[in-house]
């Protein structure tokens, strides 16, 4: 599907920052962001293809804008939400 | 943002469908074992043993399987080989696709917006923000990721370095060699 992701060849976002080493996770919820993501995707509720495409049909300025596990954040909201996993009023309380 | 993920794990677990103690132990794992000290072994031994970097061109999964590494590596772990003639390097312009059970988790960078979409237009440029410079006639390769096929880059083995055991020639391959952002360090850039 084309979208804002396919970002192959594109122009205009300038230099690649890459300091010589990061950590693994640059804060602490990013680490329960990716581990809850292996942990959801083995229940197999959806699977690898799935969680791509509820990523890319992101609205393109969130894309843009958000760092990656930002992404996987907000996917894994949308996908529990879609599947029934979760309601918005269970989200707003815990 | 802490605090969204914080109501997300917390509704999750009451509802069964994560356990927080095996959360704590994929982010153990990501951060303590599984990295890029991986994918240097599996290069060192590619540049002693010739059957071995013949098994790992022909079917990486299987070859690095045989290593007796702690986790099972992809199905789909294709091994392209730096030579004088050509360089590789891997991108996922479509996301972040990136062999993490030989390198660990892929750097910010590899996931940023730039390293995505210039790659596979300008390699050489995007190489001169790594600081790398290769001979102009050097043919540059790009492979572009999938969440099926995946790819580690076999970078050369440094000049100077005969003789040495496969743990001093791991201390010479850099993460980003494997990706090909960078090339394997040079003998008198690590102690004896």
């Amino acid at each position: 599907m084309n979208g804002i992701h396919d970002l192959g060849g594109m122009d205009g976002f300038g230099k690649v920052d890459a300091p010589p080493s990061e950590p693994p996770f640059h804060d602490a919820w990013e680490g329960r962001v990716l581990a809850m993501n292996r942990i959801m995707g083995a229940t197999g509720e959806w699977n690898i293809d799935v969680g791509r495409y509820w990523i890319e049909t992101l609205p393109p300025a969130v894309y843009l804008s958000s760092s990656y596990y930002r992404k996987w954040m907000l996917r894994l909201e949308r996908l529990c939400l879609a599947r029934g996993l979760v309601t918005e009023t269970e989200l707003g309380s815990g | 943002m802490q605090l969204r993920v914080r109501a997300l794990e917390t509704v999750l677990t009451e509802k069964g469908y994560v356990d927080p103690a095996a959360l704590d132990r994929i982010i153990e794992a990501y951060e303590t074992r599984i990295g890029p000290h991986i994918g240097a072994r599996v290069v060192a031994r590619a540049w002693v043993d010739p059957a071995f970097k013949q098994a790992l061109l022909a079917d990486a999964s299987q070859a690095i399987e045989t290593l007796g590494l702690e986790q099972k590596v992809g199905d789909h772990l294709i091994a392209v080989e730096n030579t004088p003639s050509t360089h590789n390097m891997i991108v996922c312009t479509l996301c972040s696709c990136y062999p993490w059970d030989v390198l660990g988790l892929p750097p910010a960078w590899y996931k940023s917006t730039p390293y995505r979409a210039r790659t596979v237009k300008e390699p050489r440029a995007v190489l001169a923000d790594f600081g790398v410079t290769l001979p102009a006639d050097k043919t540059i390769r790009v492979w572009d990721s999938t969440a099926e096929t995946r790819f580690i880059v076999l970078p050369m083995r440094p000049e100077g370095t005969e003789g040495w055991s496969e743990e001093r020639l791991a201390s010479l391959v850099t993460r980003d060699s494997m990706i090909g952002t960078g090339l394997a360090k040079a003998a008198n850039e690590v102690g004896a």
